[in-house]
């Protein structure tokens, strides 16, 4: 009987694959029969993911995404895909009273306009397989809730959310589906590099009903979801992963 | 980076503390108006300035401005 949970034999795109969240769902996916093709800046660690999946299985590109030229360089290397997890990211705690300009391109170009970028260059050179599923990695942060130093990272993944709306419906008929997937705090190297003491982070735990934070595995699953047959009729939604901190 | 320049810096952050409360010998924690936001913003200010990060334990483990100005040079 054909399991409509599976990514078997689909050939999956995945950003920011070398750590976190996109580590976790190139590895789910690939454990699931998956081919997935990884790409990260951080060759290492592109490496280092790709060296846990069976030979064969894995293709994978360093690739700065803010590079424009360089990220259709690589989309154009492509083979014609069945899904995509526009993950990468960065998080970036800053008072708004003292955001800049700067500091608004530094996380845009990454968080935002990377991801755009990519599935505009994916579109036009005709990548995507009809029924494809795109999943964008957004945040409960900006779009559910909001958080001191998190109005930047928060902007940049609300808009994220607001792209993928319009791009569900224009890519529909095709029946290519659009969804974003917006977790609460992971226990990633993006969180343990933001200066928050371990005493905070143990704090702000007790706002979670579930009494953690959430591991990378746990949004990859939902993320395979996403990118599997089961959900073939869900398209333009907002999974939030979160552990209950939003019904408080 | 001079103490002065940061002192003034330090006290900038703040919304309802006038600057003269705060000296080298203040003990910031103790400012009525010290929370957790005037402290990321501490955070944010130092590494925009001065391109120096630090973190919140760096903050908690000094006591007077200037303790956070050596902890800071010291970077």
């Amino acid at each position: 009987m054909k399991n409509p949970f599976s990514v078997e034999g689909k050939t999956i795109l995945i950003t920011g694959a070398a750590s976190g969240i996109g580590k976790a769902t190139t590895l789910q996916c690939a454990e699931m029969g998956a081919k997935v093709i990884l790409l990260d800046l951080n060759e290492d660690g592109l490496n280092a993911t790709k060296g846990e999946i069976a030979e064969g299985c894995a293709e994978s590109f360093a690739l700065n995404l803010t590079d424009f030229d360089a990220l259709c360089e690589t989309v154009s290397q492509l083979p014609k895909l069945d899904g995509v997890v526009s993950n990468a990211g960065i998080f970036y705690s800053m008072m708004a009273k003292l955001s800049d300009r700067k500091d608004m391109e530094k996380i845009f170009e990454i968080n935002t306009f990377s991801h755009i970028n990519l599935l505009q260059q994916l579109m036009e050179q005709k990548k995507l397989n009809k029924g494809a599923s795109i999943v964008i990695t957004s945040s409960m942060s900006g779009v559910f809730c909001g958080a001191v130093g998190g109005s930047l990272y928060g902007a940049t993944k609300s808009a994220l959310a607001g792209y993928a709306k319009a791009l569900a419906i224009e890519l529909a008929p095709r029946g290519i589906r659009v969804n974003t997937v917006h977790p609460g705090m992971i226990n990633t190297p993006l969180i343990h590099s933001a200066a928050l003491s371990q005493d905070v982070l143990d704090e702000d735990k007790k706002n979670y009903p579930l009494g953690r934070y959430g591991e990378p595995e746990e949004v990859a699953y939902s993320i395979v979801y996403l990118l599997s047959d089961a959900t073939q009729w869900i398209t333009g939604t907002q999974l939030l992963i979160d552990g209950g901190f939003s019904v408080k | 980076m001079e103490l002065k320049d940061f002192i003034q810096q330090f006290a900038e952050q703040f919304d309802d503390t006038d600057a003269s409360e705060i000296d080298a010998q203040t003990s910031f924690h103790d400012l009525e108006e010290w929370d957790s936001l005037i402290a990321l913003a501490v955070l944010n200010m130092t590494e925009k300035r001065y391109g120096k990060r630090i973190t919140f334990d760096d903050m908690k483990k000094c006591d007077t401005v200037e303790d956070l100005f050596n902890v800071i040079l010291a970077k």
